[in-house]
């Protein structure tokens, strides 16, 4: 363990004063490399991070009000997508991939999946009214049954982002060496291997500059969508028993983010729903982790370069749709940024899914955020499992039914 | 391609899309013709996208010819639009087009669009999550 340089406290005393010294995850690479770390260490105090792509483990909860007379609403849906009900009388959770409820999905492949969940998150952000639809069986104390009015964000009592998956440190590379086009969450794929689809900011990502979820963890204040938000939990997934390199970054898909936010404070520009062909819908968000300087270890680790982190390419006609764990080989996040990587001897364009652009507009916002004294850092009430935890993600194995538990279903 | 090409975008009513029109370029004005789209809507209207290379005086004549025999001529680049204010420049368009007409400009990582380039085979319209890419065809 190196030498503790700062507290918390101290960091926040310096941003109170405007005294605070923040970079980038992009940034910090080139002072690293021409200062060192002892001297860079010294000198900054955060390092701001950011990731913007498409968060699929995403939605929202919605607390319309009591009509009158009162309604447990059991059935609804907001601007024709079915939002999840079964919660108390009139809280919804609209998720990020549900479908509008007549959208012809994938009947005639490749479906557009023009309108979801995503994009109703994103019309409540920017302001716009959105239909509600509700239906309930009548209680004594809820009687009302049937309801259709227009909703804003504005008059709601709550509106919160709380996304059980984001921020996947590292991910898959994928390609398709079948000779039909695919259509998949990471993109198009052209056959016989003609792009590659990725989804990573590489060096600007939250996880990938705190590989072993040394500062981030539960209670973490991040940007979240342009407005606030928290780190609540792991997210679903979370696996930090992956493979790692010499500088403990994962070698795939390992660590993630449960997070929570207010959507009231949130910005279209930084939430926005999105149809990926043949795929689905979903939403695309902007999030970003500010990394304290407690130590030159801290440092180091975020001082990591698209060169030194790899990522698998896997076969997206075959191994990965039936898990056969099976890869291709490894290319760093610098070859995937050129634009062409090369596999098996071939040159194949690239095609990114997540906004790299977007990704540096986090992180610098979260650095102007934090020199203006309008962004503190909070110290986390508890760690996400790491290494040693022995948390592993594990497949399902199913187990047969019985004949007897069949009949009658 | 060639300097003096042009692309541009035919449309064939019901009534002439079965007739052997396009080949008259070639046997009448000596022009050369590179198709790079084409499909017939179940209404049997046609759609064409070419590349017409040529003199600009045959090209005129040729082009003149076409809408003489009915059918609608239009320059392509006006088919394929960037929605600007849907993009958020991931980029999964630029691993797609086959021609560099989208491209990551560095070291902005900002998509560019170069409607000179666009063949409008498309494949943007299909990849892009953002609905940013329109096709007006």
């Amino acid at each position: 363990m190196s030498k503790t340089l700062r507290t918390y406290e101290e960091i926040n005393e310096k941003i109170a004063k405007g005294q605070v010294v923040v970079v980038t995850a992009e940034e910090v690479i080139d002072l690293v490399r021409e200062k060192g770390i002892e001297r860079v260490a010294r000198e900054v105090d955060v390092v701001t991070t950011g990731t913007f792509g498409i968060m699929c483990s995403s939605g929202a909860f919605l607390n319309i009000g009591h009509t009158k007379p009162r309604m447990k609403i059991h059935e609804a849906y907001l601007n024709g997508v079915m939002a999840y009900a079964g919660l108390a009388a009139v809280d919804l959770y609209i998720g990020a991939t549900q479908p509008a409820k007549d959208d012809p999905l994938n009947k005639v492949h490749p479906g557009e999946f023009r309108y979801g969940g995503g994009h109703v998150i994103e019309d409540l952000v920017a302001g716009r009214d959105v239909l509600l639809e509700a239906y309930a069986y009548g209680t004594d104390c809820y009687p009302r049954k049937k309801l259709v009015t227009w909703i804003n964000i504005r008059d709601l009592n709550e509106a919160y982002l709380f996304n059980p998956r984001n921020a996947y440190q590292n991910y898959n590379v994928a390609v398709n060496p079948s000779d039909k086009t695919l259509y998949t969450y990471l993109g198009v794929l052209l056959p016989r291997m003609g792009n590659a689809g990725y989804s990573s900011a590489g060096q600007l990502s939250p996880l990938l500059n705190d590989p072993f979820y040394r500062v981030i963890g539960i209670g973490t204040r991040i940007f979240l969508g342009g407005g606030i938000g928290y780190v609540v939990w792991q997210g679903t997934q979370h696996n930090p028993s992956v493979a790692r390199n010499e500088r403990g970054i994962p070698k795939g898909g390992a660590g993630t983010l449960a997070v929570i936010g207010d959507l009231k404070g949130m910005s279209p520009k930084w939430i926005q729903g999105v149809s990926i062909r043949g795929y689905g819908c979903s939403l695309a968000l902007g999030l970003g982790v500010p990394i304290p300087i407690l130590d030159e270890e801290t440092l180091y680790y975020c001082s990591v370069s698209d060169e030194e982190i790899l990522a698998p390419v896997v076969d997206y006609s075959h191994a990965y749709p039936h898990g056969t764990g099976e890869v291709l080989g490894y290319v760093s996040y610098a070859e995937l940024r050129s634009g062409i990587i090369k596999i098996q001897g071939k040159e194949v364009p690239t095609a990114p899914m997540s906004s790299y652009s977007k990704a540096r507009e986090v992180a610098l916002t979260l650095k102007q955020w934090i020199q203006e004294g309008k962004f503190t850092l909070t110290k986390p009430v508890a760690p996400l499992p790491g290494v040693e935890s022995g948390v592993r993600f594990k497949n399902l194995v199913e187990r047969p039914v019985e004949t007897s538990v069949l009949v009658g279903r | 391609m060639n300097g003096n090409g042009k692309k541009i975008v035919l449309r064939f009513p019901q009534e002439v899309a079965d007739r052997p029109i396009v080949c008259e370029l070639a046997l009448r004005f000596g022009l050369q013709f590179n198709i790079l789209r084409a499909s017939i809507s179940p209404h049997r209207e046609g759609i064409m996208v070419m590349e017409v290379i040529g003199s600009r005086e045959k090209q005129e004549e040729g082009l003149a010819f076409l809408a003489s025999r009915g059918v609608l001529v239009e320059p392509l680049s006006q088919d394929i639009r960037m929605i600007e204010e849907r993009c958020y420049h991931c980029g999964a368009c630029v691993g797609l087009c086959p021609t560099g007409a989208l491209f990551m400009e560095r070291p902005s990582f900002l998509v560019r669009y170069d409607p000179g380039k666009c063949i409008a085979c498309e494949l943007c319209v299909l990849g892009c999550p953002a609905r940013a890419m329109e096709a007006l065809i």
